[in-house]
């Protein structure tokens, strides 16, 4: 039942990511942070099963890391997309990880992308994608409403119209939701979407 | 008795070790065996010992004072603590960072009561009290958790053991039974 899916717009890039944590019948966390800061400017939202998500996507984040205290200058996108797939499709004839990925990124002189990467490494820059069963309502709506340089304002209001479609329809619908974006300012945390708000420690 | 890897190494390290920090850096590596004559054995029980067998209820969860834990007796705990922070780590590589978890068969009926019950600004009496309540209630109704409910809490100045109770005698102490007029009748009875 988790949820991934994302679009471009003017400049930037926003993913959108359920963030329940479940196992069969469990919701063991409803605040779990899915899309992973792969560096200063690209996203990383993952959905996938076990250990997989959490492990795969640690593995690539430190290999970009490497990359860029070994080269001096950090990947690009399409280069930090493609070594993705590639670690997939190594993996995948011996021991395959089950995550899905959307890779949201922005380069200096090519502006915002967005890949879209499965789980037996098939690699597509998109300009909309998503994942899980929240896509057969995101898809669509986004396919209805999108619109190539669409303002953050209606990018916006286009992932919480998404939202509410998976929340209504979508049976054992994720409460809760964590939308980030990157533009040329950055990757950072945009917004949460929280219908269960969970009991946790307090802010000192 | 010290086993010699050094055969082992293929190539030298990438820097210097810097003598004062790290001593032993330039000594080939080793590491103890245990003294047993039947090595084979041992390591296999070594093994047994720490397979998480998941018949049973654990819980662990962060409050105001510290980190409270809990389990039932019946198997290890699946739960790893850490510093002020809680994590639950599983066998398939999954981690997760969070205030209140439970794992095991019996989970879903401690997390009914846990989550019911928790509040961050709770004492540490109340909180080993939730705890042990919520492993009594899950051995209750899971078949495979049973037995001792230990009661743990980790604090600043490190962990310590509150309770262990026997769930068949919670039970009754949450539970008490009053007699009821007709077995007054019998046990009156019974001397005639």
């Amino acid at each position: 039942m988790e949820c991934v899916f994302g679009l471009v717009g003017d400049g930037f890039a926003l993913i959108a990511a359920d963030t329940s944590a479940v196992h069969s019948i469990l919701v063991h966390k409803s605040n779990e942070d899915k899309i992973m800061i792969l560096d200063s400017h690209k996203l990383l939202g993952a959905s996938g099963e076990g250990g997989d998500r959490v492990q795969f996507t640690e593995y690539i984040q430190k290999n970009v890391h490497l990359y860029q205290f070994r080269n001096g200058i950090p990947l690009t996108t399409a280069a930090a997309a493609n070594f993705t797939r590639g670690e997939l499709a190594i993996a995948l004839r011996k021991n395959p990880y089950f995550v899905n990925i959307l890779l949201a990124g922005y380069d200096k002189d090519i502006g915002p992308s967005l890949y879209h990467i499965d789980y037996i490494a098939t690699l597509h820059k998109i300009e909309k994608g998503a994942f899980g069963y929240g896509s057969y309502f995101s898809l669509s709506m986004m396919d209805r409403h999108y619109h190539s340089r669409m303002s953050l304002e209606e990018a916006i209001d286009l992932a919480d119209k998404c939202i509410m479609e998976i929340r209504s329809r979508l049976v054992v619908a994720p409460p809760n939701f964590v939308i980030k974006i990157v533009d040329k300012d950055g990757a950072r945390e945009y917004a949460w979407r929280e219908s269960i708000k969970d009991a946790g420690v307090a802010t000192a | 008795m010290k086993l010699d890897t050094s055969g082992l190494e293929s190539f030298a390290p990438l820097s210097a070790p810097i003598d004062d920090l790290c001593p032993d850096l330039s000594a080939p590596p080793t590491f103890d065996l245990p003294r047993s004559a039947d090595f084979d054995g041992f390591q296999k029980d070594a093994i047994q010992m720490v397979k998480p067998a998941k018949g049973t209820t654990t819980l662990a969860f962060i409050f105001k004072e510290g980190v409270m834990v809990a389990a039932d007796s019946r198997a290890s705990m699946g739960g790893y603590i850490l510093g002020p922070g809680l994590y639950y780590v599983d066998s398939e590589g999954g981690r997760l960072k969070g205030t209140r978890f439970s794992v095991g068969s019996g989970s879903p009926y401690a997390y009914g009561v846990l989550d019911n019950g928790y509040r961050y600004d709770m004492s540490i009496e109340e909180a080993a009290e939730l705890a042990r309540r919520a492993i009594y209630h899950a051995t209750f109704r899971d078949a495979a958790s049973g037995g001792v409910a230990s009661v743990y809490y980790v604090g600043p100045s490190g962990w310590k053991k509150l309770s262990g109770d026997d769930v068949g005698e919670l039970h009754f102490r949450y539970y008490p039974v009053a007699p009821s007029p007709t077995e007054q009748e019998m046990s009156e009875l019974s001397p005639a």
